[in-house]
């Protein structure tokens, strides 16, 4: 009892150093992120618009001054092809992991919180999850053609049920919570309980998912470009780039690993950056340094 | 080594802490020795060092913030500190053992009671015969009274009672009969008349295996009952020392003597007079919780059944009882947490058992609940403030006002006005309390129900914040029901008592009337296990 209290108490100063240290780290992250973004926008202006030259005679040139990530199998410049398949990459990713998270997030706090919607949605919800959501991705974008809409739709219905489930476990627990109870005998009514009371301890859970979202939902771009029915070859994203690349690898490597790189570093910003903003979320982590002061 | 020379002997043990806290050491100084068949007991408030001095012992704090910087620690005359990781396996359990304040947390839930007790027996005694270590358990089963051993060996820790467990705990504790069992407040966690029959089991248990208890504890009653020995530290620090008997009576630090003085004592309030007009009138409510099992059986609780009684006009009507006695459901039903099967709840006058909806939450603001452990009733992401203003801003009152009131509320409960820009996790736990009571009496409701309010604090702030609620009491009016199971605490600040037994009021009547003149068994059965009860009745 009074062991772990010491214990609390003393790590106020550690928390000082992790709270510089980690910000420091999202602060970084979150630099990195802004130059990718801003490369994928000023992308025209980096590379000039010949950008998707096919160059025959120029075809898988290693990485050099003239094409610094070298040239694919149609001669086209690699470093040009990675910063606008930022574009399409960055866009369906953010687009699927918010509207992920906020379809599932409103489900889940209502299926959390009134227990005779639970066993309807949660069956439902099941089904979808039964559905491989690739199958289900391909079946969609085929029978309405694809556009960014379809394929953001496409991603996101198959995430919306971990949300969901995530979100509702959340609820399931701190509906119990001896505070939740005081605002309701506070005769707080339940859309406020759930919003203020409820959501909150949602909010770190779901960044850790959302982050992964975003980089699921690039990836299973990806897929659908490999599987001929994502953006058409002549709007590159770095998923068909990679699926492009991949034929060719063992011979030029160039082709996979810049795009591979650049989808590695933004994933691993979005996270760091996510853990960062998860822990100044949360006023018993962030607030501490106060406190001791 | 010859019977005389202590099983535990501590010397001069320091423990520092990380610098940059109040103190610089979580223990200083301290020397103790426990010898065969005896009851050393340690007693102090929150952050007194003591259990720190405890897990040392059992070389359980956590090294890189806690350093032992000075002294010994002897374990039948073998240095603790010296013990290789190896070496220390085998004393932990072999030679001593430790048992935790609260058994269902020390349990694993997935496994089976004897399968527990049988596991410590596997491990430290690996010659042992299958049949010989299912025999073992049944046998220490037997010892700590166990009922039906052989039976609820197979049975899993949600299946038993508190007291239950925490005998399954001392069985494994006891299991290869260590030398020296260090409990660290063993009965806190469970009723007085489950405490009374653990400690006899101590006592009991300590003669036939011959072996000795460090006790760590913040009961002077626990103190009375069974120590042979006391410690009182403060601050890391031991005070005073002695024989139980003299350091109860006798004090002769003055820290000591305001412990033993902020322990509540049998004292009654003035008889009221009962008002015609009651605040809460309580009729026939009965409330049946019912499980269905996966296998589709199911399985009826009668949690309150025909409960009755009347609440006047700033009266505090005290709720006692034991765990499952069904105190915690009329505190919960009153408040319209669970709705009742039948019966009325007339609130001046009118029936609130059936509200649902709009009116339900309307009616909210005329009877507040302080909930027992005030960790866990605010919410941590939000500051005092916003937990303070959110029901009257809910039920009208404009925000400037509701923030002006909230800082009035601050300072009569004996908070600063700028605590409303703070966390919770920035106060104590008597703080936390008063923040609330503060919230509660932010509804200006006319009935509070305290549920084991101060149950989850210490003696000194326990006191304190009785205080507080018979002042506010006094100049605010509210009537109140205070739920406790400390027959002390209620005798304080109750007007009244009800005894409650399986879901029944088995009495209710005056304080000093319940409790010097009971006239149901039950009652009688509930003063006789108070620790220290008849030492003090003795006394007068």
């Amino acid at each position: 009892m009074s062991a772990t209290e010491r214990v609390n108490t003393s790590s106020r100063r550690d928390h000082v150093i992790d709270a510089i240290l980690a910000n420091r780290v999202a602060l970084l992250s979150g630099m990195l992120l802004l130059a990718i973004v801003l490369s994928a926008i000023l992308a025209t202006m980096i590379t000039g618009d010949d950008a998707f030259l096919i160059r025959p005679r120029q075809r898988l040139r290693p990485p050099s001054a003239e094409f610094w990530f070298g040239t694919d199998a149609l001669g086209r410049d690699v470093f040009a092809l990675v910063l606008h398949g930022g574009r399409i990459s960055l866009l369906v990713g953010l687009l699927a992991a918010l509207a992920g998270a906020a379809i599932g997030t409103v489900i889940g706090l209502l299926t959390g919180y009134l227990r005779w919607l639970d066993p309807v949605v949660m069956r439902i919800m099941d089904g979808i999850m039964a559905i491989p959501g690739i199958l289900f991705a391909v079946a969609l974008v085929s029978l309405v053609g694809p556009s960014l809409i379809t394929i953001v739709a496409a991603i996101t219905f198959a995430e919306i049920p971990r949300v969901t489930r995530l979100v509702r476990s959340v609820v399931l627990t701190v509906r119990e919570e001896a505070y939740v109870r005081a605002a309701e005998g506070l005769g707080i009514p339940p859309l406020l309980v759930l919003t203020r009371h409820i959501l909150p301890s949602c909010i770190a859970p779901l960044i850790v998912q959302t982050t992964y979202m975003f980089a699921a939902a690039i990836l299973s771009e990806a897929v659908l470009g490999f599987l001929g029915v994502g953006f058409p070859p002549d709007l590159p994203s770095w998923g068909n780039v990679l699926a492009e690349g991949r034929a060719v690898f063992q011979r030029a490597p160039w082709t996979i690993i810049a795009p591979g790189l650049f989808l590695a570093v933004t994933v691993m910003a979005v996270n760091l950056l996510g853990d960062g903003l998860r822990d100044r979320l949360d006023p018993r982590l962030s607030r501490a340094a106060k406190v001791s002061s | 080594m010859s019977a005389r020379e202590p099983i535990l002997r501590i010397e001069n043990l320091s423990v520092a802490l990380p610098a940059g806290l109040d103190r610089a050491y979580a223990v200083q100084d301290v020397s103790l020795d426990v010898h065969r068949r005896q009851i050393v007991c340690v007693v102090g408030e929150s952050g007194s060092g003591k259990s720190v001095t405890a897990s040392a012992v059992m070389r359980l704090l956590p090294e890189k913030v806690l350093r032992i910087t000075g002294g010994t620690i002897r374990l039948e005359g073998e240095d603790i500190a010296a013990a290789t990781p190896a070496r220390l396996c085998e004393l932990r359990g072999n030679r001593m053992a430790m048992i935790f304040q609260e058994p269902l947390t020390a349990l694993n839930p997935v496994m089976r009671i004897g399968d527990q007790i049988a596991e410590v027996l596997r491990i430290h005694r690996p010659e042992m015969t299958r049949e010989r270590v299912s025999e073992r358990v049944v046998e220490l089963m037997a010892d700590v009274h166990l009922p039906d051993p052989s039976r609820l060996a197979r049975a899993y820790p949600h299946q038993l009672s508190g007291g239950q467990r925490q005998r399954v705990m001392i069985a494994m504790a006891l299991a290869l009969e260590p030398a020296l069992i260090i409990a660290d407040e063993p009965t806190t966690a469970l009723d007085v008349t489950t405490q009374a029959q653990i400690l006899r089991l101590f006592r009991e248990l300590l003669t036939k295996h011959d072996s000795g208890v460090l006790m760590i504890t913040h009961d002077f009653g626990v103190v009375a009952d069974v120590a042979d020995h006391v410690l009182v530290m403060r601050q890391g620090e031991v005070v005073e020392r002695g024989a139980p008997d003299r350091v109860l009576n006798a004090p002769e630090h003055p820290y000591t003597r305001a412990l033993i003085e902020a322990v509540p004592r049998f004292r009654y309030r003035t008889e009221p007079a009962l008002d015609d007009k009651p605040v809460l009138a309580v009729e026939e409510l009965s409330l049946t919780y019912r499980t269905t099992s996966f296998l589709g059986s199911r399985r009826e609780t009668r949690a309150l059944d025909a409960v009755s009684f009347r609440l006047s006009p700033g009266e505090t009507l005290g709720v006692v009882g034991e765990s499952g006695s069904g105190k915690t459901s009329l505190a919960k039903t009153l408040l319209r947490f669970e709705t009742p099967d039948t019966g009325h709840i007339l609130f001046k006058g009118r029936d609130i058992a059936g509200l649902g909806g709009v009116e339900l939450r309307q009616m909210r603001r005329h009877i507040q609940m302080v909930f027992q452990d005030p960790y866990k009733s605010l919410n941590p992401r939000r500051r005092i403030g916003q937990s303070l203003i959110e029901g009257p801003v809910e039920h009208g009152t404009p925000r400037a006002q509701a923030i002006d009131r909230a800082e009035e509320l601050m300072e009569l409960v004996g908070l600063r006005r700028d605590a409303l820009d703070r966390f919770p996790h920035e106060f104590s736990g008597g703080q936390r309390q008063r923040i609330c009571i503060a919230r509660a009496l932010a509804m200006e409701p006319s009935v509070i129900v305290a549920d084991e309010a101060v149950s989850a604090l210490d003696v000194s702030v326990q006191a304190q914040v009785l205080r507080l609620f018979d002042d506010l009491q006094k100049q605010l009016g509210f009537a109140m029901i205070f739920v406790t199971h400390d027959l002390r605490v209620a005798s304080n600040i109750c007007d009244r008592i009800a005894v409650m037994q399986r879901g029944r009021i088995v009495e209710i009547g005056p304080s000093r009337r319940v409790f010097l003149e009971p006239e149901a068994d039950y009652t009688r059965e509930l003063l006789a296990a108070v620790p220290g009860f008849a030492r003090e009745a003795a006394a007068g």
